[in-house]
């Protein structure tokens, strides 16, 4: 186990730069979720943290030592790439021991080792097979094996979930997850899928265009999101964001509707978030047309209008209004977002 | 659910006409579709191999119709040193070239399936060898070869010094043997090189980012990947290659027409010296008719050798 610092990382294909100074600091044994949109570098910063890309300018080191000048297999990492690139033409075990193969460990300790992670994943029955002949979830576990085999410093993930279905997915997460709560090996992962990085992360870095937007706990980005990308990127459905200004009575949207703005808001405020989950049905609430209203199940997402300002809007209730019907809605106070426009940074509320 | 049911209706049932009938029948529609294919190859493949096969065991000559005699012909095969001779030359030119062919071949594609300058321009020069019209080439070699102005013993005598002598590539057995082989070589790589390059771009980059993180040197991933993967396709050009090979005919009639002495004659051009110019049709085809065990055995080299690996099949979880 290790920590893992990368400091100012800048990454350049030809005249495209494709990272713009990345800071991240991992402590030993932390899981550290890289969240962003397709694009934005996520797996360019992982494939130089394993060596497979080279570091344009800055620093990255693993543990005490800089590695930017390091093979990849002196960097003492593993990584589950996204297509799993499990060796078709190897069964599970010589999958899962190929390593040792290479560095020429004796018979008895490559059964002892693939045996250990074929034990925690589960492939004890799977070790003669090819990869052809494995489910989408058991090809995902057969590359955690070999990766679990190696005994690294470091674990890599480049979005591997991406592949499965929806269900297994949730399954595969809570046991990467738990896996992670066994071994407490450093872990970088990274999604785009913002749940999966809430559900699993001690640590998110997001990230869009090249730049880290923000670090911090999950449950942090959640509360107090730094800027306008991270409040619209992180939770499901999206922050509500509606511009405007202060005004009469609290704040004047764009749309025409007045939101209750907290005493301590400052007059620079044009820029108003609100999460789904934070309104709520009130007798005493703003009046809002019924634009849209899907039941989840255990709760009820309901797109309404507060004059021309549509709203979304997630009850634990169940509603039973119909599109064009009124609702009274009414934003918790204390759960308001504030930004600036200009810059997307958020005021200290 | 409602309790009522929905009034009962059916598809009423299309009275088809017989032909329509016929054509949905299964062993019909498979026979008028093979018909065409089965007809080609009657005509184009099966009268003149049949016709070959029937000669064999005929004592025909050019201009007379001759006589069922058996096997006779292949007796005297047998028994005839130049046959020998030609089996001999036939394995060897085949076994020596392919192994030749294959090793540059090979080499040539993994070199070009590195990220190279002019990767395009290279791969287009490759095909060279390939395009020329083999007599074409088989002439060019002749020059190269010819005793007196090879290029070849110009710039080894004249230009670099290392030999004395001017070096005679056609003028005696061995020599002769070896420079027809160098041809072939020369002519066969464009068709390995290019084929073994298209099965190393279907191996997926990132299986050699695993192995890189698993630890691997470069030869251990040749060794273990490029090579297992590359295996299906192997064999198949191989075959090929080893089927063409040992059938050539062109470069080696046009370079030396089986001699000096008879000692460069490959089956192939052994009985079309003996059928035509020879006027022995049923010798000749005796000749090329013995060359289907040898051929048999390379098809059949390549039936198990293809015979799809287990880690290629899908399906069946079991
Ligand atoms: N080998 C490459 N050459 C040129 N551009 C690349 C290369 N790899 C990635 N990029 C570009 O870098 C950007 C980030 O890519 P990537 O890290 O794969 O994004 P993601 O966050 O989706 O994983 C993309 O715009 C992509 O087009
Ligand atoms: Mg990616």
């Amino acid at each position: 186990m290790a920590t893992v610092e990368i400091r100012n990382v800048r990454k350049a294909f030809g005249p495209v730069q494709v990272l713009h100074g990345v800071n991240v600091d991992i402590a030993d044994g932390e899981f550290v979720v890289l969240v962003g949109p397709s694009g934005c570098g996520k797996s360019t910063l992982l494939r130089m943290l394993a060596g497979l890309e080279n570091i344009t300018s800055g620093e990255i080191a693993i543990g005490p030592r800089v590695v930017n000048n390091v093979p990849p297999k002196d960097r003492d990492i593993a990584m589950v790439f996204q297509n799993y690139a499990l060796y078709p033409h190897m069964t599970v075990f010589d999958n899962m021991a190929f390593s040792m193969k290479l560095a020429k460990a004796p018979k008895e300790v490559m059964e002892q080792e693939v045996g250990r992670a074929a034990k925690i994943l589960g492939l004890e029955a799977l070790l003669q097979r090819y990869p052809r002949q494995l489910s989408g979830g058991q090809r995902q576990r057969v590359a955690m094996g070999r990766a679990i085999v190696r005994n690294p410093q470091v674990f890599l993930f480049d979005e591997p979930l991406s592949n499965l279905d929806a269900k297994l997915r949730v399954q595969m997460r809570a046991e990467i997850k738990e896996l992670h709560q066994r071994l407490r090996v450093t872990t970088v992962y990274v999604t785009h899928d913002q749940i999966e990085a809430m559900t699993m992360a001690d640590k998110i870095v997001v990230m869009n265009g090249g730049h880290v937007e923000q670090v911090g706990p999950p449950l942090e980005l959640y509360d107090r999101p730094a800027n306008l990308f991270v409040a619209g990127f992180i939770g499901s459905p999206a922050m509500n964001l509606v511009k405007g200004g202060p005004g009469e009575g609290g704040f004047q949207a764009e749309g025409g509707a007045v939101l209750p703005l907290p005493q301590s808001a400052r007059g620079e405020a044009s820029i108003y978030g609100i999460r789904p989950e934070h309104i709520q049905l009130r007798e005493d609430g703003i009046p809002a047309t019924v634009v849209l209203v899907e039941p989840t199940g255990s709760e009820t997402q309901v797109v309404a209008r507060i004059g021309e300002t549509p709203l979304t809007c997630a009850f634990r209730e169940r509603v039973t209004a119909r599109p064009g019907e009124t609702i009274r809605i009414m934003p918790e106070m204390g759960l308001v977002h504030l930004f600036e426009s200009g810059s997307g940074r958020r005021l200290a509320a | 659910m409602s309790a009522t049911t929905a009034p009962a209706w059916t598809k009423p049932q299309q009275q088809a006409n017989w032909l329509v009938r016929l054509f949905d029948w299964k062993p019909f529609l498979a026979f008028a579709c093979l018909l065409p294919a089965a007809g080609l190859l009657l005509v184009f493949l099966t009268y003149p191999l049949g016709l070959g096969i029937w000669l064999a065991f005929t004592d025909t000559t050019i201009g007379r119709s001759g006589y069922w005699v058996g096997i006779e012909n292949f007796q005297y095969l047998l028994e005839d040193p130049l046959w020998w001779n030609a089996v001999f030359y036939s394995v060897f030119y085949t076994g020596i070239a392919t192994i030749g062919k294959f090793a540059l071949g090979l080499w040539l594609a993994l070199l070009l399936n590195n990220h190279l300058p002019f990767k395009s321009l290279l791969r287009a020069i490759i095909l060279l060898p390939w395009i020329v019209p083999t007599v074409l080439s088989a002439i060019a070699f002749w020059w190269i070869y010819d005793p007196q102005f090879s290029i070849i013993s110009f710039l080894l005598v004249d230009k670099l010094g290392i030999l004395d002598n001017y070096i005679d590539f056609l003028g005696s057995a061995w020599p002769a043997r070896f420079s027809l082989i160098a041809a072939n070589i020369w002519r066969g790589i464009p068709f390995v090189a290019i084929s073994l390059l298209a099965g190393l771009q279907t191996i997926s980059p990132s299986l050699y980012e695993a192995a890189l993180l698993d630890g691997s040197t470069g030869w251990q991933r040749f060794r273990y990947i490029t090579f297992p993967m590359l295996m299906p396709i192997l064999a198949i050009v191989m075959t090929f290659s080893i089927i063409f090979t040992f059938t050539d005919f062109q470069l080696v009639y046009a370079i030396t027409r089986g001699g000096p002495v008879n000692s460069t004659h490959l089956l192939a051009t052994l009985a079309f010296q003996r059928g035509i110019p020879g006027g022995q049709l049923g010798e000749g085809a005796a000749i090329a008719v013995s060359m289907i065990p040898f051929l048999v055995f390379a098809t059949l080299f390549s039936y198990f050798g293809l015979a799809r690996r287990k880690w290629q099949q899908g399906e069946g979880n079991d």
